[in-house]
């Protein structure tokens, strides 16, 4: 009995496709919104988690500000004082939990060669980078500790900046001017594609911290210290480590706040997973506005849909039709119209993310929980919505329905 | 036959519509006994009561008061879910107005009291083709109402109606929007079928032409029966 309701329900659904369409229009754009939603954050989430473990979980950033170093209402009054490379040195040698640390500092220049002329991030560091970042080159050399250390003007281009100054030209051994500088391209590196937050990691210069001080900078500063712990000891402990002799070289007073921040990544992980499954779950909540008001869309057009087919009700009541058998077709009618419109809303949300996936560089990652949740639900909405008009329906008078126009 | 109880049996049945003022007496004690077999015409004036006596005995609606014995079985208690099922095993209906589902086939129309049955699928075919084709409808099954003519869509509501093996087979003006040779088809269709399957038929008309066919023609007036006269033919 229910499958042969199943099929009348599915047989009049198709006696008025435009109008059923339209009706479920609603929940399509509904499912599709949470699908697209939830999967695109699943995404970036695990793009997030890969990112970091690419990078490592056993590194720890320092940077110079902490607690009692946000600007002060008086203006930047409070800036902390910033790192050099003897601090850097003096740390790296100081611990044994600490393997390597790198400095780091950033910075913008204009690159000019051979009439191009492009604006790009500086990362300037030494040696160890590129092996602490875990970044390969694909064609060239890293600098060499002698470079590093006397300042050469040696530079390492990302694959956006080659692309934009050199175009299809092998730009090995070429030179380039950044800012005042004249500078020698030594090594390419691999192309990374977007990060998490969709800036272009390739879009950058690697040169010497120390000729980006002197030449660019003009200062002795380093911006971040990257710090990889030494196997076996846990990242908790080395930041313990770190403040307590970072405090010592910067002296700093028993009762001084710290003037810089150890930041583990692990935790740096797991707070952007966090931000990202809750943006998420903010946009699936407002999709799923969306599908409550596509459930009341539903709803009336099957009102309708009992006041149009009144006649017909009142013929199947005559012929024997008890009050359930009549709620039990409209109510079926309803289901299998909001599923209809939840099947079509999960191909359609899939496509949305895949094609969302391919643009933000993260991986498509279609979560089967996802989508029999989204399933269940649209069910969920045919029966909510669709039982006020079935029971409209199973509640008219036979003869009265029976004379209805 | 004789010491059979009637089919039907209706005493001092009365129907109210409205409250207090607008109190309607649409029925007002009717006693009337049908037998097996017989075919009774219900004639009167409109706002006589020939309908609500129709709506009542085809179990579409209630008595307010009275006895209504159904083959000696007190019905007029039952509340709606009984009556639908009296309807889906004891009574067949067929209208003026066709009341066939629209957009429908002929076949499909007929199976709709099979459905309700609960009848497995390949028999009701089976028992819709055949009842499709004792009407004379045979070639047509796959034909929608509006593919038909109106002497066609009643022989589709004659043919559903009498599907489900009914004992009563209750005709609301069942000629009321055809013309003289329709009518008389569908009349003569009716006179046959009840002979072949012994069925009782109950029919408001408003036509003297139709009421001929009938064994018994009841006159009513005032939700009362005024009058009573037995057709002279032998059906």
């Amino acid at each position: 009995m229910l499958w042969e309701t199943a099929r009348l329900a599915l047989r009049a659904i198709l006696r008025n496709a435009l109008r059923s369409f339209l009706t479920v229009l609603g929940i399509v754009i509904g499912v599709a919104s949470v699908i697209a939603m939830v999967t695109v954050g699943q995404g970036s989430q695990a793009q997030v988690t890969a990112d970091v473990a690419k990078l490592g979980t056993n590194i720890l950033m320092l940077r110079p500000g902490g607690r009692g170093m946000a600007p002060g209402p008086g203006g930047g009054a409070s800036v902390a004082r910033p790192f050099d490379l003897r601090m850097v040195a003096r740390l790296e040698h100081g611990l044994d939990e600490i393997e390597t640390a790198a400095p780091v500092s950033n910075g913008t220049a204009t690159v000019v060669a051979g009439g191009e002329n492009y604006r790009t991030q500086i990362t300037a560091t030494d040696a160890r980078y590129l092996e602490a970042a875990n970044w390969p080159l694909v064609a060239g050399r890293n600098f060499t500790e002698a470079e590093a250390r006397s300042g050469a003007a040696a530079c390492i281009l990302g694959e956006t900046v080659r692309r934009e100054i050199f175009g299809g030209l092998d730009p090995i051994g070429q030179s380039l001017r950044l800012e005042a500088m004249s500078c020698k391209v030594i090594g390419l590196l691999a192309a990374k594609g977007a990060s998490s937050f969709g800036s272009d990691q390739d879009d950058v210069v690697l040169m010497p911290i120390r000729t980006f001080q002197r030449r660019i900078a003009g200062n002795d500063d380093v911006g971040t210290v990257y710090i990889r712990v030494a196997d076996g000891v846990a990242t908790e402990d080395a930041a313990v480590a770190i403040t307590y002799l970072m405090r010592e070289i910067r002296r700093i007073g028993p009762e001084e706040e710290d003037d810089f921040d150890v930041i583990d990544m692990k935790q740096l992980a797991s707070m952007l997973t966090q931000i990202t499954g809750v943006l998420s779950g903010l946009l699936a909540a407002v999709a799923a506005v969306s599908l409550l008001v596509g459930g009341i869309g539903i709803m009336n057009i099957m009102l309708v849909s009992v006041t149009e087919r009144t006649r017909e009700i009142g013929i199947r009541l005559a012929v024997g039709a008890q009050a359930r058998q009549v709620l039990m077709q409209f109510l079926v009618e309803a289901i299998v119209l909001s599923l209809m419109g939840g099947v079509l809303g999960i191909v359609l949300g899939l496509g949305l993310a895949a094609v969302a996936a391919r643009f933000m560089a993260i991986p498509f990652t279609p979560d089967p929980a996802v989508v029999l949740l989204a399933f269940a639900f649209s069910a969920l909405v045919g029966v909510i919505f669709g039982f006020f008009p079935a029971r409209a329906a199973a509640r008219l008078d036979p003869i009265e329905a029976l004379r209805h126009e | 036959m004789a010491g059979d109880p009637p089919l039907i049996r209706l005493r001092g049945v009365t129907r109210l519509y409205g409250q207090g003022a607008a109190e309607v007496r649409a029925l007002d004690g009717v006693d009337l006994d049908i037998a097996r077999g017989e075919f009774v015409a219900i004639m009167g004036p409109s706002g006589s009561g020939k309908s609500t006596a129709m709506n009542v005995i085809g179990c579409l609606d209630r008595p307010t008061s009275g006895q209504y014995l159904f083959e000696g079985v007190e019905i007029a208690g039952l509340d709606r879910d009984q009556r639908a099922l009296l309807r889906r095993n004891y009574l067949g209906f067929i209208f003026q107005g066709y009341n066939l589902l629209p957009r429908t086939s002929a076949l499909d129309n007929v199976e709709l009291p099979l459905i309700y049955k609960g009848m497995p699928r390949a028999e009701r075919i089976a028992r819709a083709l055949e009842a499709l084709e004792m009407v004379g409808l045979k070639g047509r099954e796959h034909h929608d109402p509006s593919q038909l003519s109106g002497g066609q869509q009643q022989r589709v509501a004659i043919a559903r109606a009498l599907a489900g093996d009914p004992r009563v087979l209750l005709a609301d003006e069942p000629t009321g929007n055809l013309d003289t040779r329709r009518s008389v088809e569908i009349m003569d269709l009716l006179v046959s079928l009840r002979r072949q399957r012994e069925l009782t038929i109950v029919m408001v008309t408003h036509e003297d032409d139709m009421a001929a066919y009938a064994d018994r023609i009841i006159w009513m007036v005032d939700g009362r029966i005024d009058s009573e006269r037995r057709n002279g033919k032998v059906a």
